[in-house]
Formats: structure tokens, sequence, C-alpha cells
């Protein structure tokens, strides 16, 4: 599933469950076209888009690009590419979203990948979780380290169990149907998988660059 | 960001940095980093001073006999509050300080001084109280300070997520961190000075029932105009105290999250925002005509300079604090300089008060200013509680500035609210989190961060503490039982699942197909993506409101202009062969004026300069002479491009004489162009050309299988003088047309040009396949193909066959 880059506020922020005038809003600082319209800063508008056509059970994956008013520097790019992940059905619970974050960690990285999850805090997840691996760098020891600063673990992903408050926002029955999402950027696992100190260089298309990967 | 000795203080037992980073980032956030601070004073000694006497060839300095552990060293020094008896921090010879000085043993007015007795901005502990730091503690000399005096810290820098304001004070990192140390906190005592706890505190102060708007509190009228800017607003009055520096430990204290001491009152309020999570503010009474303070809405006309000099006007959307004249704060965000404490204070009005947050937030925005105070009142603290911030307070400034309080807090709050309550059913904490919980288990995990459960019916009643607004539905309970269990400790065992009803979005497929054909297509395609924001490519290009710069104001129209920067960025590199492509959305204007959204269609474009191919050991040892890629290089990938995104168009000659179309057969506008490029080239650089089409995303048509052909084809090979102005293309039109369906397949093998040939005219070699389904051509009917072919072509094209 796929959806517009530019988006309403609905889409992006308040079908989300995001609240009005909230300081959540703030780490999400947008590009806008005039009126409420924006650039989308993620790619979950694609959730309420899904929930508004298809009935569950709904599977999906969403690649796009996002947009956040972050100038250029190592880590942070103007626009950027996420993967979104989707699961709503009767049924679903915490134990499968472990279960299926854990899998795709450890078929991304290797089979023995050490994974945690962590509270997090996202408005349209409850319980709200992130995803660290152990670093890829130090194998986890963590002393010394300056991929992980010493802590022996790398961020992944943020994720959760889909809030109630976005299935009642799409007529869907919350007591029903459960689900969970995930949003990951390929940019910085890559950075992460493939030791890239700049996030900038995936964007000066170097040919130099271009074959390493090719 | 929290000290690691406040939370010691809270706890009751020491605690390590990295340790209490581990139990946050598990429990409830993520920790940003751990910074020891202090860590500099490591060379500094407790040292007691035996004797002092006048120094012989100054008025100024004394001499002292020091003991500081090993031996007795004269000390020269020149604080005027030194004396015997007394302890202090000692810098020995050879200690190096904050700031680097290394302490040498020197002559000072001829007499040897043996190292340095410090006053507490030598140490970096803040100003100077009248000398070298006095300290009271037991620790025999020869100690280390930092042993001695409990400052060595740790800032621990919490990642605190919007909806948490609880974890923005030491209170509550202290009651997450319990948990898992199964300890308790406790709000440590406030000593009056030095860095010993001491004894005899002040009575708490009760707390008034709470009234209805407005009130008089010693002397002082208290009106709440506005309830709903300031639903709660509680104030004391304290006269007669002494504003002055803070004592040590309090200093300390705030220094330890970055702030800086000002005044025992104001770095009190301080302590308490930090402690606690109440943003306090004190003002001076001398300064509030009436004296009264209004609480109201701002009118348009109302201005205030705020603490950092600046006059701001205000809006009705904004509260304010007024005297009985004009505004002196903007509420919850920034006071004035006008009413501010200073030296000369002696009675003073305290605040505490809940301002709704979405109020505060558009305040801070509209002013564009913030304050510690603006966002943890726009994050939302903790309403029900104020009574017990302002007690601390009070007796904080009791115990360091003195003064009286001689009637209670006023609280003012017209519309008392009670603790909200929320139901959890233990069925729907297993339908969520897969595992069944305990009920016994779920009450005790809530109750460890301060939520009370009691059973009623078949669910749990839960009620929800002042200091956790973001719990408000059933759903963020059972995420603190997550948590607090640990997310470790549910399994992640894989288990069925049903496929979903969402098909592939066909985009995606198409994107796909097109990246695939053109990475295999041989040519060494690289894909590149470039920025969609970039300066307008064209008059119609969609601007963006808020741009970071100029050259990246638009959203683009097009993605050569982009992938054309890329190059030039390779060529500033020095590379000279790029070969790039790029699959990605461009922005139009949208056809619906009832919308500002853009429309968007995905295109693909490729550019290429340079060599036509990597350099080979079996091409010539002379790599100079490696073709470039020309105009053909190009209408391959064009063709190519097309072919895959645009299956409904044909490529066309462009009528400019330059480059090609890609046409609709159905008509309509073309999907794409293929041209040379003008660009920013250094002199050594190939010819640069481009392509961009636009993507027209349908499924893929599935191939229809064609028989194998049983019969043998007949191949014959045409070499034609073409005139000028004469299109390859033209010419095959015209024997495809005339040579019908016999002709399988028509290939170019040759282009010449040169003598041998009229001037203006190039030689073209194609070779042509004929094949019958159903029998084996003969010579014969080649032949008469061919002749009409001829014929055809001759007399619409003036192309001829080529004599040997």
């Amino acid at each position: 599933m796929v959806g517009p880059e530019a988006e309403t506020e609905q889409y992006n922020f308040y079908a989300l469950n995001f609240p009005k005038d909230h300081p959540a809003l703030d780490a999400q600082d947008s590009f806008y076209l005039g009126g409420d319209v924006l650039m989308r800063t993620h790619t979950s508008p694609v959730q309420i888009r899904t929930l508004e056509h298809y009935p569950p059970p709904i599977r999906i994956v969403v690649p796009g690009r996002c947009y956040r008013r972050d100038p250029f520097d190592a880590s942070h790019s103007p626009v950027f590419e996420q993967i979104e992940g989707f699961a709503i059905d009767e049924g679903i619970t915490f134990v499968d979203f472990k279960a299926t974050l854990a899998t795709f960690a450890r078929r991304i990285f290797t089979p023995t990948t050490n994974v945690r999850f962590r509270p997090s805090f996202f408005p349209f997840t409850e319980p709200s979780a992130e995803m660290d691996v152990q670093c890829q760098i130090c194998g986890g020891g963590g002393s010394g380290c300056a991929a992980c600063k010493g802590t022996g673990w790398m961020e992944i992903l943020g994720s959760g169990m889909v809030h109630p408050a976005v299935l009642e926002n799409c007529n869907l029955d919350s007591e029903k149907y459960t689900g969970f999402a995930w949003g990951m950027g390929p940019e910085r696992i890559a950075m992460l998988r493939y030791g890239i100190p700049d996030i900038r260089l995936f964007f000066d298309s170097d040919v130099r660059f271009l074959e390493q990967f090719s | 960001m929290v000290s690691r000795r406040w939370l010691e203080a809270l706890l009751g037992r020491p605690l390590e940095g990295r340790d209490i980073a581990d139990r946050l980032a598990r429990q409830v956030a993520p920790v940003d980093g751990v910074v020891p601070i202090h860590q500099d004073l490591r060379d500094v000694l407790i040292a007691r001073v035996l004797d002092v006497k006048q120094h012989p060839n100054a008025d100024r300095l004394s001499l002292c006999q020091v003991d500081a552990g090993n031996g007795v060293v004269e000390v020269v020094c020149g604080a005027p509050n030194v004396q015997a008896g007394k302890t202090y921090p000692f810098a020995p010879v050879g200690a190096t300080l904050p700031g680097g000085l290394k302490l040498e043993r020197r002559k000072i007015r001829g007499i040897e001084s043996n190292g340095m007795l410090c006053s507490a901005k030598e140490l970096g502990l803040g100003v100077d109280q009248g000398g070298i730091l006095e300290l009271s503690t037991e620790a025999p000399p020869g100690t280390p300070f930092l042993d001695a005096i409990p400052i060595a810290d740790e800032q621990i820098i919490i990642d605190v997520s919007a909806n948490r304001p609880d974890l923005l004070c030491h209170k509550g990192v202290a009651r997450e961190l319990a948990v898992s140390l199964g300890a308790t906190v406790k709000l440590p005592e406030l000593p009056a000075t030095g860095y010993r706890l001491s004894g005899a505190h002040p009575r708490k102060p009760d707390s008034r029932k709470p009234i209805a708007d407005s009130a008089v509190v010693d002397g002082v009228e208290v009106r709440l105009e506005d309830p709903e800017g300031a639903p709660r607003y509680m104030t004391a009055v304290i006269r007669g105290v002494t504003v002055g520096p803070s004592p040590a430990w309090l200093a300390t204290r705030l220094q330890s999250v970055g702030q800086r001491p000002i005044n025992n009152i104001v770095d009190a309020t301080n302590y308490i925002l930090f402690e606690i999570n109440q943003p306090m503010h004190a003002f001076d009474l001398a300064k509030l005509r009436g004296p009264a303070v209004v609480v109201r809405r701002a009118k348009p006309s109302d201005t205030i300079v705020t603490l950092d000099g600046v006059e701001r006007k205000l809006t009705s959307e904004m509260t304010v604090i007024c005297d009985a004249e004009r505004p002196t704060i903007v509420a919850g965000v920034m006071g004035s300089a006008e009413s501010e404490v200073t030296d000369a204070t002696t009675d003073i009005v305290l605040e505490a008060a809940y301002f709704q947050p979405t109020r505060i937030r558009r305040t801070r925005r509209a002013l564009g200013i913030s304050s510690e105070s603006s966002y943890r009142f726009e994050r939302g603290i903790d309403m029900l509680s104020l009574p017990d911030a302002m007690a601390r307070a009070i007796e904080l400034i009791r115990a360091i500035a003195g003064g009286e309080l001689r009637e209670p807090p006023l609280d003012l709050w017209p519309e008392p609210q009670r603790p909200r309550s929320i139901f959890l059913r233990e069925a729907r904490v297993s339908q969520l989190l897969g595992v069944t919980v305990p009920r016994k288990e779920i009450e005790q995990l809530l109750s460890a961060v301060g939520f009370v459960a009691a059973p009623k019916d078949d669910r749990l009643a839960v009620q929800i503490p002042g200091w956790r607004p973001d719990v408000t539905r059933e759903v963020d309970l059972i995420e603190e039982v997550a948590r607090l269990r640990g997310y470790d400790s549910f399994p992640d065992e894989l288990r069925p699942y049903r496929p979903g009803t969402v098909p592939d979005a066909p985009s995606e497929l198409t994107l796909r197909r097109i990246r695939d054909a053109l990475v295999r297509s041989g040519g060494g395609l690289l894909e590149a993506r470039t920025l969609p924001l970039g300066p307008a490519d064209s008059p119609d290009a969609i601007p963006v409101l808020n741009p970071l710069s100029a050259d990246e104001s638009h959203l683009r129209s097009r993605l050569l202009p982009g992938l054309i920067r890329r190059v030039e960025h390779n060529w500033s590199q020095g590379q000279r062969d790029v070969r790039l492509f790029e699959v990605g959305t461009v922005f139009n204007r949208p056809s619906d004026r009832q919308t500002v959204r853009p429309s968007e269609a995905l295109h693909v474009a490729v550019v290429l300069t340079g060599a036509r191919h990597p350099q080979h050991w079996s091409d010539s040892t002379e790599a100079a002479k490696l073709p470039d890629m020309d105009i053909w290089d190009l209408k391959h990938h064009f063709e190519l491009a097309v072919g895959v995104a645009a299956p409904s168009c044909d490529v066309q000659a462009a009528a400019s004489g330059s480059g090609w179309v890609a046409v609709e057969r159905s008509g309509g506008e073309p999907a794409g162009t293929a041209l040379p490029l003008e660009a920013d080239a250094p002199r050594w650089a190939g010819p640069l050309y481009g392509l961009e089409v636009r993507i027209a995303v349908q499924p893929r048509e599935l191939p229809r299988y064609e028989p194998l052909p049983t019969q043998p084809p007949v191949v014959r090979d045409l070499s034609l003088v073409v005139p000028g102005g004469v299109s390859a293309a033209q010419v095959e039109a015209v024997l495809r047309r005339e040579a019908g369906s016999l002709l399988e397949r028509l290939d170019v093998l040759d282009e010449y040009r040169g003598p041998g040939l009229p001037p203006g005219t190039r030689g073209v070699t194609w070779r042509c396949t004929f094949r019958a389904a159903d029998r084996t051509l003969i010579e014969k009917e080649t032949n008469t193909i061919l002749e009409r072919v001829l014929k055809a072509a001759e007399a619409t094209l003036d192309v001829r066959r080529r004599q040997a």
C-alpha cells in the first residue's frame, strides 16, 4: 500500500490520535504548502487510508518518502524514506507484535541477533515500543563503542499496538480488532548495517558511493 | 535532565549513572547521555586552618598553618574570612583546578606558599561569598573534597516524551526508579545552610478550603477573573525575608541541572520546579500596586516588558497576571523585570498555579519565547498537588531566607476536581497483551507508580494520580502494566495468522519493474535519490510556505533538474562517467481548485555522460579512445524507459529536430522526452544526455504465447542511400508497410557516411528477416517483395539501393 506525499493535517496527525495544540506535534516540524496541507512527516497516514478502503484482516507494508523540517546534518535529512508496517485483525496481541518484529530483525541482521523492546511514545500506538538490536559494530559489548555510545544496543524502529482511537477514527470496532504497527528508516538501518557515517551520502548520488551497493 | 545526587537524596541510597540509564530505558524513557560534572575537583582536599597570622609584608594577606592530612604546611591566603579552627577546600601544590590551572609552589611577597585555600568561584561552584568557601564537614583533613562534599555528580539526560511531564522532575524520575530498586521516594530535608542537614522545620501550613474566585490573603487582594486559563491559582504572602545568596547545597543542586543560582528566593522556586515539577513565581510585594494580584485574559492593548528586556504585545488568547493597574507576568511563560525579586525585597507574594496547557502553548508560540515553566505547563502539571508544592516552597524559603507566613496560602479553585478514575478489565489486558496477568499483579504494578486500584464488580477501578495527565483510557493503563512488568517478560513466539485483504500497490509493482528493467539493461545505470525540494523548476512549481532555504523552496515538478545537479556533483568529484536514473514523485498544480494539495505523478528519468561502458582488458590499451555515449545511447535508453514505463507510447523524433518524444498512440500530451542537456560542465566532461518519462501505473500486460516457427527464415540485407533530412524511422515505416506480414524482423546493421556516397547522404544497411508460418519461402517471393519495397522507398523518400 502507498499514499500521497502531500497530506492533510487530518490524515497526518489528527486521525492518528495526535491531540490538537499538543507538544507531541513539536517533534514533527513540517513543511506546509498552505492551509492544512503539509508534506507528510511519516508514512502512518497510509494506515488511515488503508482502513478507509479495506476491511480487516489487514497486513501491509508501506514504503515512502517523508519530510521533516530538519536541516541536513550527519544524521538528519529534511527528506527521508520510511517503511511502515501495519497489521489489524481479531486476536492480534503484544506477543504477536514482538514475535513478528523480532523475527524481522533476526532476518535482516543475523539469526542470533539479540533484540529488546523498550517503552516509547507515539500517539497512534499504545503500548508503544522502540526496538533495539544488539550493536552490530561491537557485538553488544558496548564498552568504548562509538556506534552504540557504549550501550551495546542500536535503536532500529518505533512501533507498538495500534491505539484503539485510530481504529475508532476509522469506524472500526476497537473492542473486536487489535493490531500492531511499526515504522523504520531504511537510511538509518543501512547506516548501522553498512557503517555509513553520514546520511547526506544517500542524497549526493556520488557514483563511487552508489557502486559500492550496486 | 536530572542529577544523580539529587535522585540519591530522594531515594535514600547510592546510585550509579549507567545503571540509572539502563533501568529508565527498560522501564520508561531512553537516556541520551550520562555526563559527569565536577570531576575536575578530584585534586582538592579538605584542610583545617590551625593558625592565622598577619603576613609580614602585606596588609591584606595572612599566613596560615594548614593541616591537609599530610603534615602541616604554610599557606599564604588573601581572603578576609579565613579563621583558625575552620575547614576549607585546599588545593595542594601540584593540583589542577577547574579551567586547567596547575598549582605551583611560589613565593608571595617573599614568603613561600604551599598550596591554596579555595573560594567557591575558584572551584567552579558559584559566586564567592566573602572569600574562601567555609565548609561544615566532619571529614578529617586530607579527605578528598569530592568524598566529603556531595557535589561530584552525573547529569542524566533523559529523552522525555511529550506525554510524560512527570519525568521532567527528580521526584517523577525517582518514582520510576523506586519500582525496580524496591525503594521508596521521600523528599529530602531542607537545611538552612551549608551542606549539612539541619533539624527544626517550620510547621507545614494548611491550605484554606477551596473557594470561589477572589479573596484577600495577608492584605493582598487576589482575583481570579480567567478560571479557564488558570483553573487553580494559589498565593501566599511571606513577609520579612532576607534576600541573598543561596546556601551551598541549594546552589549546588541547581548547578547540577545546569541552572545558574540567582538569589535564595528565585533559587527556591527553581528548586521546587526541578524537584516536584511545580513552576512557582515570586513577586516583590512592594512593587505590586494595590496591592492586588489579578489573573485575567490580556487585552489587545496590553504590553509587557518581559525579563529578557523585550516589550511584548499581548492578545486576548493569553492569560496575564496583573497588579491593580497593569500586567506583570505572562502567565506561565515569563515574568517582567518590574516585579522581580531583588536584594532590596523584604515581602514576597508566592504563586503556584495550574495554567491551561493549550493556552500556554499558543501563548509561548505567539510570543516566540519559552521557559522551564512554560515547557511544563504546556505538558500539564499536577493540579491536585498544588498545596503540597506551595507548602514545600514556603518551608524552603523560610529555611533559607527567613520571613513569616502570617496567613495560610490562598487557594482559588472555582471548580475543584477530584482524581479521575478509569476502569480496567483483566480480560482486556490479556486480549491486548496476549498473556494473562493476574489481578493481584496488575494491582501491584499500578500502585508502584502511584495509581490506586480497587476491585469494582469484575473490573478494577483505577484512580489516576494528578501527575499522569497522559493516562486517559483503559489502554493507557494496559501500557503501564506491560512496561512495569517489563516488555522483556513477554514471549515472542510466532503464531499463525490470516493473510490480509489489501493487494500490493500497482504503483510499487510498476516501479519495481522499471527499476529492474533499467538496472538489468546492462548500461551500468545506478539508481540515484535526489531531493524532491529545490529551486522552482517551472513557472508552475509548488512553493513550500516555510522552506529551510531558498535552494529548497519548491517541490520538484520534474526529476531531470535534480539529476543534473547530481551529475555536476560527480563532475566536481572528478567523476567523468555518470549514468544515473531515478524513479520518484513529482508535484504539479492540482486540477481541483478546492484544494492546495498538489497532484502527484511518478516519473522516471535517466542522465548519461562519459564512456559508453567501463574499460575492459580486451579494449584497446589506449584507454582514452573508449567511445563516449552519444545521441543513440540516449535513444536506446529512451526506448527502454518508454517501453517499460509508458508502453502505450511510441518513440518519435522531436519536432524541434533534437531528441525524441514519447507520443501516446491514442493522442494527448507526450509522456516523455529525451534530449541533449546543457549543464555546468568541466572542459573534460563528455556530452550530457537526459530523458524523463511519466510513468503509466498499470498492471503488467501478460505476454501471450506465440507458436514457435516451424519454417526456416530467409534473411536479406538491404543497403540503402538515405538523403539528408530523412530519418531511419521513416524508411523503416515504408519498408514495413510495403513488405507486409511476411517481414518478421527489421534491424539496422550499419550506418556509413563518407567517400563513395553523394554529399549530404548516408548509407544505412538493414537486415530483413522474412518468414511464412505455413510454408518455406522461396527466393522469388522475397525478391518480389524487395523490389516492391525499393520502388516505394524511392518514390516516397528518394531512398535508393546503394551500388556496390
